[in-house]
C-alpha cells in the first residue's frame, strides 16, 4: 500500500482522536475531583449535539461559532444536576451514586427521543464536504477544524486548572477533601463547579462531533463507553492522559481498521485497553495508588 | 302438598340442543365474522435503522384507500418497534400476539426478522416478511411463514444478471471493482455469494479489496482510504442507509469518484439518501427488488403515494410492505377467518397477478417463498429514482460513468 494512505489514515486518526480526547476530558475532571464515575457522559454529549443541531437547522448559527455559548449552556446544565442531583449522593456508597447517573442517562436519551424522534440529524455547514490537498495529503476541513479547537479548549482547560485561584481550590479538593473543609473552602460549590467545567468540556465536543457524526438519541451510550476506555488507558483522572488516550485510541482503530480489518476497529480499541490494565493498571499518565 | 316438576320433552329437547350448538359454534361465527383482522407491523423503527424503518411504515399508511378500492377486507394495525435489535424484536412480536394480533409483518432486517419467525412459528401465528433475505428464514419448514422478498441467492443472482445488463446497455466492461459491505447477517450472506456467481455470470472484473465494516459505524474514512488505495474502476457496495450516506460524504472529501457506484442492497436509493446529500446524491446506480413502473397497481400506488408523501419518492420499503398488507388482507379474504390455520393456508394458496413489485406476481413455494420476483437496476438521478434495467420495467437510459463528485456544485 502506498505511503500516503498510511499518512492519510494517520492524521484522520489523530484528529479524531483529539475530538474524543476532549470529550473524555470532562469524564476524567469529573472523576480526577467529584470521584463520581459519570455514566451520563456520552447522553450529555448527546444534549450538546442536538442543541447544535436545532441552532443551526432553525438560525444557521455555525457549530464552531456556537462552541463557547453552548459549552457555558451546558456548564449551567452540569453545575444544576451536580448541586441539585449528585451532591446529595457524594456521601452515600458508589452503587448508588451509579444507579443515579444511569438513571439520568436514560431520562435523557429517552427525553431526546421523545422531543426529536429517532431520525438521525446532521448539520450541513458550507464546510461539510471541504477537503484540504497537501501533496498526496487529504485532511478533511470538518475534522481539522474540530481537531483545533479540541486542542484549543483543553489549553484553556489546563491554564484554569494551573494558574487560577478558582482552578488551584479545586485541585485541592481533589488531593484533600478534608484539609479542603478545614481552610474553609465551599467543597459543595467547588463540586457543582468542576462537574460543570467536565459537563462544558462534553458540550465543546458535542458541538463539533456535530460536524464529523450524524446525531440520533442513542448515540449516547456508544460514546459514554468509548470515554471510559479513553480515560482509563490514558490515566482515570489525568487531563493530559485523557487526550493522549484518546489520540491512541484514535490512531488504533484507524491502523487496526487500515490493516486488519475495519469490521474489528473497535476490538483493537478495546484490546489497548486490555493491555493497559495488565501492564499499567494507573493508566498511561496515570498516578500509581498507594 | 303439590310437587310441580317439568320433565324433558321432545320440544325441549330440541331447544337445548340447538342452544347447545349454538354457543359451541359461537366462537368459530365470531371469530368468521370479526371485523378487520389485527396486523402487528412489526419494524426497527427506532436504532440506527430508524430512517428504514419509518420508511417502510409510509408502505403501511397509504395502503388502506388502495385495499379498500381493490375489494379487501379491512386490517387493524398494531405498530412493534424492534429498536433495531434482535432481542427486543423477539419480545415485541411476543407482545403484539399477546395483545392479540393474528398476523404479523416485518421485520425489514434479517436477524430480526428471523427472531419474529421464530416467535410466529412458536405461537403459530402467521407472518409475511416485508423485507428480509436470509435465505435459512424459509428453509426451516416453517408452516406460519411466507416471504414476500427476494432471498439472499435470489437477490444475488439476479443483481449479478443486473449488472451485466447494465453493461451490456453501457457498452464497458469494468476489469477491476472494490466490495464494501456491512458484516451483518446479510451483508456476509452477499459476501459469502457473490465469488461463487460470479463465474456463472462471466462477470468482467476482478474484486482487488473485499473491505467489510460495523452497520452502526460512526467514521468510514478509513475504509473509504483503504476502497480508494484499491484503485478499482467500479465501487460494489452492499450497506444501508446510514452508512449510504458516511461512504458518499468520505469520498467526497477524500476526492475518490469511481466510473460507477453499484448498490446491491438498501440505502442508496432511499429518500433521507437524496435529500441529505442533494446534487451529491445522484449517481449510483441500485440493483434491488424494486417496482415495475408498468404495471397497472404501481400506477395506483405511485399516485396515493404522492398525494400522502409529495417530497418523498415511491421505493422498495413502500412498495415491498405494501404487498404484505396486500397479501395479508387477499388471503384474510379467501379465509373468511381470523383462525390462524386458515390464515397461513390461505396464504400458501396466495396467486396475486395484479401487483406492484418487478415480477410475474405473488405466489408462494411449498418453503413459503415467492420465487418469482425480479431485481431492477435504479438509477439516482436528480434527487429521483429511473429504472434503467430491466428492459421490460425500464423508463429512462443509463448514465455512465457518474459525475465526479469535485465537478457538482
Amino acid at each position: 500500500m502506498p505511503f500516503d494512505v498510511y499518512l492519510n489514515v494517520a492524521v484522520a486518526g489523530v484528529l479524531t482522536g483529539l475530538v474524543y480526547g476532549l470529550m473524555a476530558l470532562g469524564l476524567s475532571v469529573i472523576f480526577g475531583v467529584v470521584r463520581v464515575v459519570n455514566f451520563a457522559h456520552g447522553e450529555m454529549m448527546s444534549i450538546a449535539m442536538y442543541i447544535a443541531v436545532v441552532l443551526f437547522s432553525n438560525l444557521h448559527l455555525d457549530p464552531l461559532v456556537m462552541l463557547v455559548p453552548i459549552a457555558a449552556i451546558m456548564f449551567a446544565f452540569g453545575y444544576a444536576l451536580q448541586a441539585g442531583l449528585i451532591n446529595p449522593f457524594i456521601t452515600r456508597p458508589e452503587h448508588s451514586q451509579f444507579l443515579l447517573v444511569v438513571a439520568v442517562a436514560i431520562i435523557i436519551v429517552n427525553t431526546l427521543l421523545i422531543v426529536f424522534g429517532p431520525d438521525a440529524r446532521t448539520v450541513q455547514t458550507s464546510y461539510a464536504y471541504d477537503s484540504f490537498q497537501l501533496g498526496r495529503l487529504i485532511v478533511d476541513a470538518s475534522k481539522l477544524y474540530a481537531g483545533v479547537a479540541a486542542i484549543l479548549v483543553a489549553v484553556a482547560l489546563f491554564a484554569f486548572f494551573r494558574f487560577s485561584l478558582l482552578g488551584k481550590a479545586i485541585r485541592a479538593c481533589a488531593d484533600n477533601y478534608t484539609g479542603a473543609l478545614v481552610v474553609g473552602l465551599d467543597v459543595r460549590h467547588l463540586y457543582a463547579l468542576t462537574f460543570a467545567l467536565g459537563a462544558a468540556c462534553v458540550g465543546a465536543a458535542g458541538t463539533m462531533m456535530t460536524l464529523i457524526i450524524d446525531v440520533t438519541p442513542i448515540v449516547g451510550p456508544t460514546y459514554t463507553l468509548l470515554a471510559f476506555v479513553i480515560v482509563i488507558t490514558g490515566g482515570l483522572g489525568s487531563m493530559p492522559g485523557a487526550l493522549v488516550g484518546g489520540v491512541l485510541i484514535g490512531l488504533t482503530e484507524a491502523f487496526g481498521g487500515l490493516l486488519f480489518t475495519p469490521s474489528a476497529k473497535s476490538m483493537f480499541a478495546f484490546g489497548i485497553l486490555v493491555l493497559v490494565l495488565l501492564f499499567r493498571p494507573q493508566g498511561i499518565l496515570g498516578k500509581r495508588l498507594t | 302438598m303439590t310437587c310441580t316438576q317439568s320433565y324433558p320433552n321432545r320440544r325441549r329437547v330440541l331447544a337445548g340442543a340447538a342452544a347447545t350448538a349454538a354457543a359451541l359454534a359461537a366462537p368459530a361465527i365470531v371469530r368468521a365474522q370479526g371485523g378487520p383482522l389485527k396486523v402487528g407491523v412489526i419494524l426497527p423503527r427506532s436504532g440506527f435503522e430508524a430512517g428504514i424503518g419509518q420508511d417502510c411504515q409510509r408502505g403501511v399508511e397509504i395502503a388502506p384507500a388502495i385495499l379498500k378500492s381493490l375489494g379487501l377486507p379491512e386490517l387493524a394495525i398494531m405498530n412493534g418497534d424492534t429498536e433495531s435489535s434482535v432481542d427486543t424484536a423477539r419480545e415485541h412480536a411476543e407482545k403484539l400476539i399477546s395483545d392479540g394480533a393474528q398476523l404479523l409483518i416485518g421485520a425489514f432486517d434479517s436477524g430480526q426478522t428471523t427472531a419474529v419467525a421464530q416467535v410466529a412459528e412458536q405461537k403459530g401465528i402467521p407472518l409475511v416478511i416485508n423485507v428480509g433475505s436470509a435465505p435459512e428464514i424459509t428453509e426451516q419448514g416453517y408452516k406460519f411463514v411466507v416471504r414476500n422478498f427476494p432471498t439472499v441467492p435470489m437477490l444475488l443472482n439476479d443483481e449479478l444478471a443486473e449488472q451485466m445488463d447494465v453493461f451490456g446497455i453501457a457498452g464497458v466492461a469494468p476489469k477491476t471493482a472494490v466490495f464494501m459491505h456491512v458484516n451483518d447477517l446479510f451483508g456476509t450472506g452477499m459476501s459469502k455469494g457473490i465469488h461463487g456467481l460470479m463465474a456463472k455470470y462471466n462477470v468482467p472484473y476482478t474484486i482487488l479489496d473485499e473491505i467489510s465494516y460495523d452497520p452502526a459505524a460512526r467514521d468510514l474514512s478509513v475504509e473509504v482510504t483503504k476502497a480508494k488505495a484499491a484503485n478499482a474502476e467500479i465501487l460494489l457496495v452492499v450497506g444501508r442507509l446510514s452508512d449510504a450516506m458516511l461512504l458518499t460524504r468520505e469520498m467526497v472529501k477524500q476526492r475518490w469518484t469511481p466510473q460507477a457506484i453499484l448498490s446491491m442492497g438498501p440505502g442508496w436509493y432511499e429518500n433521507q439518501y437524496t435529500k441529505t446529500l442533494g446534487k451529491l446524491a445522484d449517481g449510483p446506480i441500485s440493483l434491488v427488488p424494486w417496482y415495475d413502473p408498468n404495471k397497472k397497481l404501481t400506477t395506483t400506488l405511485l399516485a396515493e403515494f404522492a398525494k400522502a408523501f409529495p417530497d418523498l419518492n415511491m421505493n422498495t420499503n413502500h412498495v415491498y410492505t405494501f404487498e404484505a398488507l396486500l397479501i395479508a388482507a387477499d388471503a384474510y379474504k379467501r379465509a373468511g377467518s381470523t383462525d390462524p390455520k386458515a390464515l397461513a393456508d390461505a396464504l400458501h394458496a396466495t396467486n396475486i397477478t395484479d401487483n406492484v413489485s418487478i415480477g410475474p406476481g405473488i405466489k408462494f413455494d411449498a418453503k413459503g417463498q415467492n420465487a418469482g420476483l425480479k431485481c431492477g437496476a435504479v438509477q439516482n438521478r436528480d434527487g429521483k429514482q429511473v429504472t434503467v434495467a430491466p428492459k421490460e420495467a425500464a423508463n429512462a437510459k443509463l448514465e455512465w460513468p457518474i459525475k465526479p463528485y469535485q465537478d457538482r456544485a
